[in-house]
């Protein structure tokens, strides 16, 4: 059977349409003429390409980093931080390169925008480049610039959103008494497959962007960056009890904000809960 | 053994701790007995299980491509590197 270029080339489109979300193009070329059909596949086959050439070095890139993570020893960190401190300033950018993401999602989880998020990361590696020769080895590393970037972060809220920050100090005194969940339905488990999904990963961000800021700081500390209870309350200057009661409450509200499908998949009809998801 | 029987506001007063491993043996146990018997309280546990479980995969958040170089320049145009 002969197969035509064009035809071919939509099948490439269609068998990716699962995994990017540009795809929704090609219906528009139904019905048209061959000609302008040949030219849409050519059009979207380069997108999938430079797609394709995009995802490849997305992939080395974290192939790198996470080489580079897993295979420096607590010794080569110290050795490194004391090469930087003894004047090689070029190693500064191989030492903390390993936390630059986990101190930005840290950063833009608490300020909610990309700009600020690498504008607080900068002036946090910065300071802990001025500041190296006073790191003292009782905590690790990565739990030092968290500490920073945290420090930075409240900085910049407090002195550009004065009036939303204040409030962070009036829930400081805020009870922590019980806490009730909102949802007993029925949970269906949200595979990790899922994802993959742009709606369930925007989910997971509004969710954690509605959360108060004293709840959200310990969450993201716990349970994104996953520190242990002491080190997060060693960071934020609270007890570990406090800890615990916060992070309680916050994963009960993550879980409820998440309870009805992150596409809201959920209805109610008849007074009754359709328990249907569509993972 | 008699396990003493525990409320659903109790449970949810522990249910994060006991994800952490944190809860007192017996504690542990009275919540098991009670998860077996309760299914809005076994609701909330395996909500909350998934939950943590979805935050703490790297997948789950996104880091903008600019940020490295972008970053690496910018220090090394600080540090004189």
């Amino acid at each position: 059977m002969c197969v035509r270029p064009d035809a071919i080339i939509i099948n490439q489109i269609l068998s990716l349409q699962r995994r990017i979300g540009i795809l929704d193009l090609v219906p528009e070329i139904s019905g048209q003429g061959l000609r302008r059909r040949i030219e849409w596949s050519r059009c979207l086959a380069a997108r999938i390409e430079a797609w394709k050439a995009m995802q490849k070095k997305a992939s080395t890139q974290s192939t790198a980093i996470s080489s580079r993570l897993e295979m420096r020893s607590p010794e080569a960190e110290i050795a490194l931080i004391e090469r930087v401190c003894a004047g090689e300033k070029h190693l500064f950018y191989d030492l903390i390169c390993p936390y630059e993401r986990s101190v930005y999602l840290l950063a833009y989880s608490l300020l909610r925008n990309q700009a600020d998020a690498a504008e607080v990361i900068q002036q946090a590696f910065l300071k802990a480049f001025c500041d190296l020769t006073n790191f003292r080895r009782e905590s690790k590393f990565r739990t030092w610039l968290i500490q920073i970037a945290i420090n930075e972060a409240k900085l910049k809220l407090r002195k550009e959103r004065k009036a939303f920050y204040e409030s962070i100090d009036e829930q400081q005194k805020a009870n922590d008494g019980k806490v009730f969940p909102k949802d007993f339905a029925d949970w269906r488990e949200i595979p990790s497959e899922s994802l993959e999904r742009a709606e369930l990963r925007q989910a997971l961000q509004r969710a954690i962007g509605s959360l108060e800021p004293i709840y959200r700081e310990v969450f993201v500390l716990r349970d994104v960056e996953e520190l242990s209870i002491s080190e997060t309350a060693r960071i934020l200057g609270i007890s570990e009890a406090s800890v615990k009661t916060r992070l309680l409450r916050a994963r009960l509200q993550m879980r409820d904000a998440l309870a009805p499908g992150f596409d809201g998949a959920w209805r109610i009809g008849d007074s009754v809960w359709k328990k249907t998801r569509p993972w | 053994m008699t396990i003493i029987e525990i409320s659903c506001v109790e449970v949810w007063q522990e249910v994060s701790n006991y994800l952490d491993g944190g809860a007192a043996p017996d504690l542990r146990l009275r919540m098991e007995e009670h998860f077996k018997n309760c299914e809005h309280c076994t609701a909330i546990l395996d909500g909350t299980r998934n939950i943590i479980h979805l935050v703490g995969d790297e997948r789950a958040f996104e880091v903008p491509q600019w940020l490295s170089e972008s970053l690496k320049t910018w220090l090394e145009g600080k540090l004189g590197g």
